[in-house]
């Protein structure tokens, strides 16, 4: 194997150890049991860290070795990145966490679906901001007036 | 018999106009919502637990089923019309069923694939029935050492064996049993993972991991490299119904199909790819006109395929019931649906919530005819339904993620969390990490870790109690070869 080091991958198979890593340390802060017990709460947080330390090295291996993903169809044929599309949708995931607690469901949700629809190209933003807003609404008056599940009031539904 | 007469109660449960009503709803919702492409059967079950806070488990169950089978036959409509599998079982519908419908064939394919869900269906949940008890009867025996074993085993199989990589499988496991653990540990009190959040001292949820990473870490993915342009969705073409030569070619890979996969469905090495595949290259050996395969689309390609992946998909259903082992993200979700309604799955099932479990095969052969039923004759409605743009639909999908996490909670950091691993989704899907295994690690794990405890206290703290006991040690040598043998299998090959 003369193949060079795929970096990409080096990186995720390096995450994989070091959060292994993670669990093993946030493991050994869970306070022991008050209880006799065979075998206490830190075991299996032990196993599961300690193997992804394993997985996370052995990934490293075959990083090292020239990787496994830029191989794959998907990866190789992939179109250019389109931060302009990844970037409206972050912002609408990020609205929408900003929004639901003080503005309400209908509001957070249409706002986020008219960022989204606007991220994958929708044709008129202002006609997807009109579907999200009927969509949002009609999941509103089902959960919450139907089905009496909360989920998230607002200024809109407040005034219902 | 028993099995009829617990049958015949099924029915009776099942039957009510009420149950029927579900049964219809699920069935309509899961086609409707299964034809769109992307979204398969996991995410659909997940996206509607909220609706069922209200309802009774059993009408709840007759929906998820109902939503399950649904999912399966709307998935291979968007596999013959737009070639975009909506799960890993349609593919190989896809691969024959997308060059029928090229070559004008898409009515034939529709109606062969239709018919012949409905015959594996129907094939697989006769098999629920009677060999489900029979598990049971096994199954009751087994004890906590047992049991441990073989969710040992079942980790191996869903991660290791199926899927690309054994590593990238396992390290996926790992991080599901990693978020199965966050919150306070049921045997001993304490909190574990909780990062000093109240929020999480009750746990993830596993809905909130499943819609984030199927339809979150979807979306992201999708927008990363979004090229703006639209998909191509072939016409119906083509009677909608079979010619006398297309029965005869459909009927045996119809059977064969359904053989094939219930018994690897029932296995807890799950998945329905292998069958799907094994059929496709059945029926391309036995076929009399091999030369359609790849070029115009040959039906038996469409058929054997098909009533593979619905019977797997109903053998799911036999682990899932009889031992409470999820081998599927969708059973996975069912799983959990079942935990919340304070139901312990596992093989007093069937003795102390018959009725459930009975109506709820019942409604499996009721969902089979009306999905036959609502398929063939409303195709025009599910086709406009793939037209939906592309914008609209995952906007629409994120909102609905909202609902299934925030609804449950009204928590921000639910949704922070949602969109965190909705984020280290879409690195596993550029990473080829498969996610299937997280959700299962995150179920099966604290069962799994639950198991082990109880073993341990009966043989008082002695590990040797998994290997001493022949039916344990047994299981635990199956799973070590199912993760080693192909390794070594490769090594003799290549050394050869």
């Amino acid at each position: 194997m003369s193949r060079r080091a795929d970096t990409a991958d080096t990186v995720v198979a390096l995450a994989v150890t070091v959060f292994g890593g993670v669990v093993i340390w946030r493991g050994s802060a869970i306070p022991p049991s008050p209880l006799y017990a065979a075998v206490g709460p830190k075991l299996v947080p032990y196993v599961a860290g300690a193997a992804l330390v394993v997985l996370g090295v052995l990934l490293l291996v075959e990083a090292l070795r020239g990787g496994w993903s830029s191989e794959l169809e998907e990866v190789r044929d992939a179109p250019p990145v389109n931060l302009r599309s990844f970037g409206l949708l972050v912002a609408g995931l990020f609205a929408n966490l900003a929004l639901i607690d003080t503005l309400g469901f209908v509001f957070a949700g249409t706002v986020q679906f008219t960022l989204v629809a606007m991220a994958l190209n929708a044709k008129s933003p202002l006609r997807a901001a009109l579907i999200g807003l009927v969509v949002t609404f009609g999941a509103f008056l089902f959960f919450d007036k139907a089905l009496g599940v909360n989920i998230g009031a607002g200024i809109f539904e407040g005034i219902l | 018999m028993d099995t009829l007469a617990n049958l015949g109660g099924g029915f009776a449960t099942a039957l009510t106009p009420l149950n029927l009503l579900w049964a219809l709803i699920g069935c309509f919702l899961g086609t409707a919502i299964g034809v769109l492409p992307g979204i398969g059967p996991a995410l659909t079950i997940a996206l509607l637990l909220p609706v069922t806070y209200q309802i009774s488990a059993t009408g709840a169950f007759i929906l998820f089923c109902g939503t399950f089978y649904g999912a399966m036959y709307g998935g291979s409509t968007t596999s013959i019309l737009i070639n975009t599998p909506g799960e890993s079982g349609s593919i190989i519908t896809a691969l024959e069923g997308n060059k029928m419908a090229r070559s004008g064939r898409a009515g034939p394919a529709l109606a062969t694939s239709a018919i012949g869900s409905f015959i594996a269906g129907t094939i697989g949940t006769l098999g629920i029935s009677f060999f489900g008890p029979v598990v049971v009867e096994l199954a009751l025996k087994l004890g906590p050492a047992e049991y441990f074993s073989l969710m040992v085993f079942c980790f191996v199989t869903v991660s290791a064996v199926l899927g690309s990589s054994a590593l990238r499988g396992l390290t996926s496991l790992f991080f599901g049993i990693f978020l199965g653990m966050i919150g306070i540990d049921l045997q001993t009190g304490q909190p574990r993972f909780t990062f000093g959040l109240p929020e999480l001292l009750d746990g993830v949820n596993v809905v909130l991991v499943a819609v984030a990473l199927f339809a979150v870490a979807e979306t992201l993915h999708l927008a990363l490299r979004w090229r703006p342009g639209q998909e191509e969705i072939l016409p119906v073409s083509g009677k909608l119904w079979l010619s006398r030569e297309d029965w005869r070619r459909s009927f045996w890979p119809w059977l064969r199909g359904a053989g094939l996969g219930f018994p690897f469905g029932v296995m807890p090495a799950g998945g329905t790819e292998m069958p799907t595949m094994l059929s496709y290259y059945a029926e391309r050996k036995l076929s009399k006109k091999p030369e359609e395969f790849g070029t115009v689309g040959a039906i038996e390609g469409v058929a054997g395929p098909e009533a593979a992946n619905n019977a797997a998909a109903a053998g799911v259903l036999v682990p899932m019931l009889t031992l409470g082992l999820p081998t599927s993200a969708t059973a996975a979700i069912m799983l959990s649906a079942f935990q919340s309604y304070g139901i312990q799955p596992g093989p007093l099932l069937f003795t102390e919530q018959a009725e459930l479990v009975w109506g709820l095969i019942a409604s499996l052969y009721i969902a089979n005819v009306m999905l036959l039923v609502l398929n063939l004759p409303l195709i025009g409605l599910w086709v406009r339904i793939l037209k939906v743009p592309t914008p609209l639909l995952y906007a629409g999908i994120l909102v609905f993620a909202t609902i299934g996490t925030y609804g449950i909670s009204n928590s921000v950091v639910d949704l922070v969390l949602l969109y965190v691993i909705g984020f280290i989704g879409m690195l596993m899907k550029r990473f080829d990490f498969p996610v299937a295994p997280v959700v299962i690690g995150m179920i099966l794990g604290p069962m799994a870790e639950q198991a082990m405890r109880q073993a341990l206290t009966i043989s008082q703290g002695d590990w040797s109690t998994f290997v001493t006991r022949p039916v344990s040690a047994a299981i635990l040598a199956l799973a070590l070869i199912a993760l080693a043998g192909p390794r070594l299998y490769g090594a003799v090959a290549r050394a050869r």
